[in-house]
């Protein structure tokens, strides 16, 4: 290494890795639905596409993990995203592709992608 | 990218317990399961609470495993990780409220009162991984001190957090790098790494190489550059091969990401480190004699001064701090001194990491603030004395420091309270006793230990020490009188004042302190032929109670030497010829027959 630049790309690198072990209350959590429902419906490729969506864009203190079944089944694959101190969306019949979406418009953009939310498609 | 961590402690405490045969399970599950490119599986150092081990901890979602067997990991693999679903019967009890609301792991008592900065990675980074090291600001702290700041301002900055010697003195680290930057101008110097950890029952030191080597590595350069020197060596006990092993890794890493050797950050600073190997002397973790021991020559101390900031390692300035000292450094540059002096009290600033052993539920390592009482260590952290036994008293400082009876443990722990009471700060070991302990027989313990430790050079600790320790055997052997112990504790002071180094100058603090308050246990053994606590055996009598005896014959065919005789449904006797005190004949009998006195 020759310079300082070096060490913080690697630290900047480095610095969303080692965060996921911090524990604050500030976090953004991304929930997808992993019981046998949600992996049936094609849940797996859902929760790759937003943990590798979170690192591609930097995303600082959010973390991705998941849960069991939430009790909706006909509407797996569900992604509940929470943030501190909003109420908690959850979207439905999520894919790779709409969690594209959901990480540009509602995670970067700060604006809900309503039209997969549970209130619009579960009508 | 992975979105789920799992940290598994390889220290010292979890791979004995076999946290690799874990990890083993683990990485063969995860395949099974394709899960193997989404879920980091990091081993990492000492998370404290070495009781528990092996330890698990998932992260983003903060679950605290503990005890795991490898038979559990396909449970942990297919449920929680796969399903989201945490294995409750694993987690950590202290974690899991009575409602069963799983808290997280910072809530828990045992970290809920901690502070932790020189192990803060200990338990959270890959050690062997220097970029993750990076990722938590390492070597930031060096980019600063090198290209920023001027060796005055490095030395300014130390002093004025209040840092001092984590080993056990207590001196002002700020103070001694000045003292090696101006006793002496330019020339060769050096800067060196006291891990020579002897106490027996403390280990934050190894935990912090182990944990976090590259800490101790960018302060370790931070010093070269204050004091201008070029090399540095870490002298660490062979005893410590896993610590030994990481901490070789660490230096390698970083000589190949340029933080060591030539022209650092292209600033023209150079520092190189190596390391060197101790045979586990005690008397090598004495500043003179370590570095007459990284000379090459036998680990004896020499008379101070000159002190090593002025004629040190191979003649020349040198620095020595202690491992957790050296642990605080990086936080102190980056964090500034205010931060460090706003924890802590008047003269002890920071934190202090405590190992605790003993009769605690609890056992590990723990770091607070200075100033935290005996009493929230003890009951809050450590979970109070297992069994539902009364607290005695706290030994700190192990063979060179005292005891705390109950009467001291609410005032606050710091360098000057500990010997105010007649005990030290030493390297942090904190070892619990509660009324089944005999302080004759504590003391007895750690001066045996003094006497095989002594180096030999100087009559006062070589001879005086055997003598203590002849005296203490007398003591609990029944055989002693009232002069003895006031020849005990001249003897003490004697060599108190005359002993060449700080072994024998502070072998006789377990006496002096058990003496100064537990005097009447003393008294019981001399006078009365007694031990209060029931452990010196030779002052103890069995007998049976012939109105509880049922005659049920358990005692006497438990009993390993035969002592016991009598018929079916008679009473029984002990032959006190014969006992040989084990005690298993009272774990046997159901009746409570068995007196002992």
């Amino acid at each position: 290494m020759k310079s300082l630049e070096e060490l913080k790309a690697i630290r900047e690198k480095m610095k969303n890795q080692v965060g996921l072990r911090n524990e604050t209350s500030d976090q953004t959590r991304i929930v997808v639905g992993m019981a046998t429902c949600g992996i049936a419906s094609g849940a797996r490729p859902v929760l790759t596409a937003f943990s590798n969506l979170v690192q591609e864009k930097k995303l600082e203190n959010t973390v991705v993990t998941q849960t069991g079944c939430i009790g909706l089944c006909q509407y797996e694959p569900i992604v509940e995203i929470y943030e501190p101190g909003k109420d908690k969306v959850t979207y439905i019949e999520m894919t790779a592709e709409k969690a594209k979406e959901v990480v540009e418009k509602h995670l970067v953009g700060k604006l809900v992608v309503s039209k997969y939310t549970i209130n619009e498609g579960g009508k | 990218m992975y979105r789920t961590h799992v940290l598994i402690c390889g220290g010292t405490g979890c791979t004995s317990s076999g946290c690799e045969e874990i990890i083993r399970v683990l990485n063969q599950e995860l395949n099974k399961n394709s899960l193997a490119e989404e879920i980091a599986v990091v081993k990492t150092g000492c998370h404290g609470l070495c009781a528990m081990g092996p330890i698990m901890i998932i992260y983003p979602d903060a679950i605290f495993y503990s005890m795991v067997k490898p038979e559990d990991v396909p449970e942990i693999v297919s449920e929680h990780l796969l399903k989201g679903r945490v294995v409750s019967r694993l987690v950590y009890d202290e974690a899991v409220s009575d409602e069963g609301h799983i808290s997280s792991l910072n809530d828990t008592n045992f970290y809920k009162f901690q502070t932790r900065i020189a192990l803060r990675n200990c338990g959270v980074i890959n050690p062997e991984n220097i970029e993750e090291y990076i990722g938590t600001n390492g070597y930031e702290a060096l980019g600063k001190v090198i290209t920023e700041m001027t060796p005055e301002d490095v030395i300014k900055i130390i002093s004025d957090s209040g840092l001092r010697g984590r080993g056990g003195g207590g001196f002002p680290t700020g103070r001694k790098w000045q003292l090696a930057k101006d006793l002496v101008k330019g020339g060769q110097k050096y800067v060196c790494c006291n891990a020579d950890e002897g106490d027996p029952g403390a280990f934050m030191d190894r935990s912090v190489l182990e944990g976090d080597p590259h800490a101790l590595i960018e302060a370790m350069a931070i010093a070269g550059y204050a004091i201008g020197a070029s090399q540095g060596y870490v002298y660490v006990r062979a005893e410590y091969p896993i610590a030994v092993q990481r901490l070789e890794i660490a230096i390698k890493q970083a000589k190949e990401y340029g933080l060591l050797g030539e022209n650092i950050f292209g600033t023209g600073f150079s520092f190189d480190l190596g390391i060197r190997l101790g045979a586990g002397a005690f008397v090598c973790g004495e500043e003179t004699a370590l570095m007459t021991s990284i000379e090459g020559n036998r680990g004896e101390p020499r008379p101070r001064p000159p002190f090593p900031a002025e004629k040190g390692l191979f003649q020349k300035p040198t620095v020595l701090n202690n491992v957790e000292t050296y642990a605080n450094i990086p936080q102190i540059i980056l964090k500034g001194a205010d931060w460090f002096s706003s924890m802590g009290t008047e003269n002890s600033k920071g934190t202090k990491v405590f190992a605790l052993g003993g009769k605690i539920k609890n056992t590990g390592l723990v770091e607070v603030p200075m100033g935290t009482t005996l009493r929230t260590v003890i009951e809050d952290i450590g979970g109070g004395i297992p069994n539902g036994k009364k607290f005695k008293a706290a030994q700190t400082g192990g063979p060179s420091g005292g005891c705390i009876p109950v009467e001291h443990m609410d005032i606050p722990i710091d360098y000057d309270n500990l010997v105010r009471i007649g005990s030290m700060m030493g390297s942090g070991g904190l070892i619990v006793m509660d009324e089944e302990n005999c302080m004759v027989d504590i003391a007895k313990f750690f001066l045996e230990f003094t006497v095989e430790e002594s180096c030999g050079k100087c009559t006062p600790c070589r001879i005086g020490t055997k003598r203590l320790s002849e005296i203490l055997d007398k003591i609990t052997k029944g055989n002693a009188s009232l002069e003895d112990l006031d020849k005990l504790e001249e003897l003490c002071y004697y060599i108190k004042d005359n002993s060449l180094c700080g072994l024998g100058q502070s072998a006789p603090n377990p006496v002096l302190s058990t003496l100064k308050y537990f005097k009447d246990e003393y008294i019981a053994h001399v006078v009365e032929q007694k031990c209060p606590a029931g452990v010196c055996k030779d002052l103890l009598q069995y007998s049976i109670d012939d109105s509880l005896c049922k005659g049920c014959t358990l005692c006497a065919r438990i009993c390993p030497n035969g002592a016991v005789s009598g018929e079916v449904k008679k009473t029984h006797v002990i032959d006190p010829q014969k006992c040989v005190k084990c005690g298993a004949c009272i774990e046997k009998c159901r009746f409570h027959a068995i007196i002992v006195s």
